[in-house]
């Protein structure tokens, strides 16, 4: 394989990595806003670079639903939805920063040992993006994990399928049914926890998830 | 002619004596300078006879059997090149120790407890280094113990060293007992107890890792590897300041000379994940060592935790060289390992210097705490000054030595990614990051030892009345300030030096440093990488003086002394400085949370009230309260039960023996 | 011959960066001044501020000591031989064998050290504020920029900044993630280093805020200019070393001839105009942080570092 695709490819998978770790770091709900619609953009262009090097033209439409409903849909009506609702701005982290971003490490470490040693036949770029792929999804887990407004954990839940459709990409010959149907049921899950959300906060006056807790009868 | 090792014996042999002697008069005003004199000489001369060994015939074996101990065994004793570099870090600790002990020694308030001992612990520890099979080894470990505890309970009216040295023992017996069950293995179903015969079996793997856990837990427990390192710094600063910096500057090294001994020689070759444990371990406990130092507020505890961390660094190279070693990478092996002996010898050399200096802190304001201290580099100058050295050198700050074994060490993890296995590339560049941490938080710590002690302004009255100590103690302290910048600035000769510690055990060495130009190290090849201590010195101190001379020539001589800026107000108190625990709040804010579970607790007056604010900050040592604890626990309860069998009648007693012998013939009996 | 031109270049090196190092920081307050619409001070105040302090006298607190009078020629010394080894138009110099980036570091690790001390040896609440604070960033910068020349040595296979350089230049380099990680994180951790903002304000005097400006607080006249200087040239050393390593484009190679040299230098002083010029935009574009969040900023940069070693240890043997 000529050595600048490989290093283009693995350079947008690399920074879609990267650009989960900013997700880790921020504190404030709309710069994870702005954050998540830049781990869209990268993705985009990543599975374009994709769709160049396979010459596989479905997956443009992959890159071109991911660029105008994740990179620009998605996070303006989330920035409405905060408006609208008033929601605190900053987001209380469940654990401190610092930890988790240790732990981010170590679960990018875990899935790089764990996919390089699984896949030692596959060819370099896919193996990588499968390597990269399984760190987006964990650390999407772990945005989720950490998080306590439900906003931030919408936003984790979304970039957990990001490195879903780049670990689809990556793999040869995915028919583009699967992504189209992912894609959508993403956006139908994004609608259903905008419900959602409208009606915990309409119930608690707060999109703090813990305020359920309160309600599920085993607390006093 | 008679054998190297047999000359080293005869003056073990006057070191003995001398305790005997220091017995008998310990109570005569002549007895501290007779013994530290004594010592000084024996020491001395134990230094001159291996240095010229290594010198003359280098990689030579001297070995010989004493008709001692066990009659059907003997107590064998060999020297080789590893052991060479450990008698010499010993007895050139020894010597210097003593020599520092002629000063010290005379403020000592109750020289008869301590005097007898300090002979026969630098006799232990040599016996130790020389010891050829597991009887003489154990019994020259307990014997060092023994006198070491002796030593920790010199001032034993206070009740917090009676503690200290409880939990000493304890620790001690502990390790005694895991290194006994590590020669166990080792012997074999032959029960072969002679060196020479372990380094020829090979045992098998669950043996082997059997092995190492029990010399991680023997060695490191006497080494103070973290999580077994809580007696350390409560015992090391109990002892009297000299002995202090005998049992951290020498003692460790003492335990570590165990560790390589066993796992290094006899164990022969090692598996790849031994190199995992060790290397893991050592960046954990370089790490949480450093941070311990950090909150410490009294001087000697300071320097206790922080040797902690250097026995991690220590450690996490020979984890390297073990990793390289099962790899079959000699070179890098050797690499590593030259790295973690190198930073043996500095630490043995910084380490001391900087207990020395508590001490002289001591003897001159009878204070340890930080925190009522302050501004002494006004009242004495040179302590100060040797002290600052301590401080460089052991940040890890060149041109000193301490820098140049860290550089070492950091060489030898970037040749770690040709490791095959994926547990060590995963591995190695976290200890890496340790280590680097480990040692910038070093630097903030020397920072805070030497600006609270040293710098500001007197804190206590007691700082107004002291003034320099005795020439011996500036003496020890000079000589070692003295080496640490040679060992820094020469470092290439020094790693020559190790090669004959090296090549036995390793099987390679690193390429001779002294035929390199202008005396730098090249540990591979200089594309690579290339250190000139000598040349850095060089450039520093020329640059500085020609700053000096151009500001003399050409810039403002007018100096005037004036009031420091307190924000428009008046002289404020001294009280107002920085203290040790305000020094290192926000380092403990960042990590506390992590390493101890800080947690801090503000108590507000309201607007306008008159009382004083409280901020109240609690820490735990998990290791203490997840380790110590319940094995004290234990102890006690035990101990409890087994006091019922002091009050029996003598019918009683034996039954109990009587049960004892038929259940022993029973398990004779139904053994297969 | 060829030793004397070798050594003419070297001194060269070390005057430049010498007398460089003012200048940048003159043209960074100019372009953050225009920035703001301000007319700004002249490039050149910075020289006459320092000339300024040279003559006026010394005003030495009550209680200082010997340390604190011998601290500015150690922390000069220290930080203009740091500097003078980095390869600012040409690399393989005489004597860059000398040190690699790893004593590079340290070597300002010693500045820093005796800095701090110097900060507590009035003994005033201010100089331990600002060591404290100090010490706490340079324990998470220090081990984030060893983990950045850990990156660099293992693509790199040395150490060496010239050898690095050199590498880097040479087009099997490729575009590599960790690499991109490894540039993030130096620039954040050169930011800490210099004080700059969002971690340090060096134009505040505000007691709450400062950390590096209260360290020296009670320097004065010739001892304060020593200081400014060696703040000055950190700065260049910094800059320098981000555009060897990221953007070594034009750097004269050992054995270079006055041609390949004199090119070196332009290229070095468009490099450093270029960087200069982002620092200036980056400072006005951003607002300084509390003090306890910069463990936050600079733990990211160790991680960042961390990760880029991390990813490299395991993707060598792809």
């Amino acid at each position: 394989m000529n050595g600048l695709t490989f290093d283009i490819a693995h350079l947008l998978a690399g920074s879609l990595v990267l650009v989960s770790f900013m997700m880790l770091y921020q504190d404030r709900l709309f710069a994870l806003i702005n954050v998540f619609a830049l781990h869209a953009m990268v993705l985009a262009l990543s599975v374009a670079w994709q769709a160049y090097i396979q010459d596989a033209h479905h997956l443009y439409i992959t890159a071109a639903i991911a660029l105008v409903f994740k990179a620009i849909v998605i996070p303006v009506g989330l920035h409405r939805i905060i408006q609208r609702l008033g929601i605190h701005r900053d987001i209380e982290t469940a654990v401190g920063i610092g930890p988790t971003m240790l732990a981010g490490i170590g679960l990018v470490t875990l899935s790089m040992v764990l996919m390089l040693r699984v896949t030692p036949e596959a060819d370099p770029l896919a193996r990588e993006d499968l390597a990269f792929a399984l760190s987006i999804i964990l650390l999407g887990l772990l945005v989720m994990v950490t998080r306590r407004n439900a906003v931030s954990q919408v936003v984790g839940f979304m970039s957990l399928e990001n490195g879903l459709v780049l670990a689809a990409t990556g793999a040869k010959g995915m028919p583009l049914v699967v992504e189209i149907s992912v894609a959508f049921s993403i956006l139908i899950a994004f609608i259903v926890i905008g419900v959602f959300l409208f009606r915990i906060r309409e119930r608690f006056d707060s999109v703090d998830v813990g305020a359920l807790d309160d309600y599920r009868g085993e607390r006093q | 002619m008679i054998s190297t090792v047999a000359v080293l014996l005869w003056g073990l042999a006057a070191l003995l004596a001398t305790a005997v002697l220091a017995g008998a008069v310990s109570r005569r005003a002549f007895a501290t300078r007779l013994v530290y004199g004594t010592a000084l000489v024996i020491s001395a001369a134990l230094l001159v006879t291996v240095a010229s060994h290594l010198a003359s015939n280098s990689g030579e074996v001297s070995a010989i059997t004493l008709p001692l101990g066990l009659p059907w065994t003997g107590a064998r004793f060999r020297l080789d090149g590893l052991s060479a570099f450990f008698l010499i870090v010993v007895n050139l600790g020894g010597t210097i120790t003593s020599l520092y002990g002629l000063g010290y020694g005379q403020h000592e308030s109750a020289p008869h407890r301590v005097l007898p001992f300090y002979p026969a612990f630098l006799a232990g520890m040599n016996l130790v280094v020389l010891a050829n099979d597991a009887f003489a080894f154990l019994l020259s470990w307990e014997f060092m113990s023994l006198a070491s505890w002796a030593l920790v309970m010199s001032h034993h009216r206070d009740e917090a060293n009676r503690r200290a040295a409880y939990i000493y023992l304890v620790m001690a017996s502990f390790g005694t007992l895991a290194l006994l069950l590590a020669f166990g293995l080792l012997a074999g179903p032959a029960g072969t107890y002679a060196f020479d015969a372990m380094r020829t079996a090979q045992p098998g793997p669950l043996a082997a890792g059997a092995v190492l856990a029990l010399m991680l837990l023997g060695a490191g427990s006497k080494a103070g590897l973290v999580p077994l390192h809580a007696w350390l710094p409560l015992a090391h600063p109990a002892a009297p300041s000299h002995v202090s910096a005998l049992m951290s500057g020498i003692m460790t090294k003492v335990a570590i000379y165990g560790f390589i001994r066993v796992v290094f020689d006899l164990l022969g070759a090692p598996a790849w994940w031994s190199g995992v444990v060790v290397l893991l371990l050592g960046g954990i406990t370089a790490v949480l060592g450093i941070l311990h130092a950090l909150m410490e507020k009294d001087l000697k505890r300071l320097l206790a935790y922080s040797t902690i961390e250097n026995i991690g660094v220590i450690f996490a190279s020979l984890g390297l060289a073990l990793a390289f070693k099962a790899n079959a990478m000699p070179s890098a092996a050797a690499l590593a390992f030259t790295a973690a002996l190198f930073h043996v010898l500095n630490h043995s050399f910084f380490k001391s210097l900087l207990f020395f200096g508590a001490g002289t802190v001591l003897t001159a304001t009878g204070e340890r705490d930080m925190e009522k201290l302050g501004g002494l580099i006004h009242r004495m100058p040179v302590t100060s000054f040797v002290f600052l050295v301590g401080c460089v050198s052991i940040s890890a700050l060149p041109p000193f030595n301490g820098f140049a074994s860290e550089w070492l060490a950091f060489q030898a993890i970037l040749q770690s990614p040709e490791l095959p296995q994926w547990g060590l590339k995963v591995i190695v560049p976290a200890v890496g990051g340790m280590l680097a941490l480990s040692a910038a938080l070093a630097a903030a710590c020397f920072v805070k030892a030497f600006g609270i002690t040293f710098l500001g302004r007197a804190r206590s009255a007691v700082v107004e009345r002291t003034h320099e100590v005795d020439r011996w103690s500036l003496a020890a302290m000079a000589v070692l300030a003295v080496f640490c910048l040679l060992a820094g600035i020469l470092p290439g000769l020094v790693i020559d030096g190790l090669s004959s510690a090296t090549l036995p055990l390793i099987g390679d060495r690193m390429p001779v440093q002294a035929a390199q130009p202008w005396l730098s190290i090249v540990p591979i090849a200089e594309s690579r990488s290339s250190y000139n201590g000598l040349l850095v010195f060089v450039f520093i101190t020329i640059s500085a003086s020609l700053a000096a001379f151009f500001i003399h020539r050409f810039a403002s001589h007018a100096l005037r002394r004036g009031i420091a800026w307190g924000c428009g107000f008046d002289q404020a108190a001294p009280a107002a400085q920085y203290t040790a625990a305000s020094f290192a709040q926000p380092i403990r804010r960042v990590f506390g949370g992590f390493a101890f579970r800080a947690r801090e607790a503000v108590d507000m007056p309201a607007p306008g009230a008159l009382e004083p604010a409280h901020i109240k900050v609690d820490m735990h040592d998990v290791a203490w309260e997840t380790f110590y604890q319940p094995i004290a626990g234990a102890i006690d309860f035990a101990t409890e039960r087994l006091n019922y069998l002091q009050f029996l009648t003598i019918r009683r007693y034996l039954t109990l023996v009587f049960l004892y012998l038929v259940i022993l013939l029973l398990v004779l009996a139904l053994w297969p | 011959m060829a030793v004397i031109f070798q050594l003419a270049v070297q001194g060269a090196q070390m005057l430049l960066v010498l007398l460089l190092a003012p200048l940048l920081i003159g043209f960074v307050r100019k372009v953050k001044a225009r920035l703001l619409r301000r007319q700004g001070p002249s490039l050149i105040q910075p020289y006459r501020d320092l000339i300024r302090l040279m003559r006026k006298e010394v005003v030495l607190a009550e209680n200082a000591s010997w340390l604190f009078r011998v601290t500015p020629y150690l922390i000069f010394a220290a930080t203009w031989v740091a500097a003078a080894l980095v390869p600012t138009f040409a690399a393989g110099l005489q004597f860059s064998w000398t040190a690699d980036l790893i004593v590079i570091v340290a070597l300002l690790g010693s500045a820093r050290f005796f800095q701090a001390l110097a900060g507590m040896d009035v003994g005033t609440s201010f100089g331990g504020i600002g060591a404290s604070r100090e010490v706490m960033i340079a324990s998470l910068a220090e081990p984030a920029m060893l983990l950045i020349v850990f990156s660099l040595a293992l693509v790199a296979g040395a150490t060496q900044l010239s050898t690095v350089a050199a590498f880097m230049g040479s087009p099997e380099v490729g575009l590599r993630v960790s690499l991109g990680m490894s540039a993030i994180a130096l620039v954040m951790v050169a930011i800490a280093e210099n004080a700059r903002i969002p971690v340090d304000n060096p134009a505040t005097h505000l007691e709450l805020t400062m950390v590096h400006e209260a360290m020296i607080l009670e320097y004065s006249g010739r001892h304060l200019a020593m200081i400014e200087l060696a703040t000055f040239l950190k700065l260049v050393l910094y800059v320098s070393l981000i555009s060897c390593v990221f953007l070594p484009w034009g750097l004269a190679h050992a054995g270079a001839g006055p041609k390949a040299l004199a090119l070196g230098a332009v290229a070095y002083l468009v490099k450093l105009a270029v960087l200069a010029i982002l620092l200036a935009v980056f400072e006005t574009a951003v607002a300084k942080m509390r003090v306890f969040r910069v463990p936050d900023f600079l733990g990211a940069a160790l991680m960042l570092a961390l990760l880029g070693t991390l990813l490299l240890f395991v993707s060598r043997s792809l």
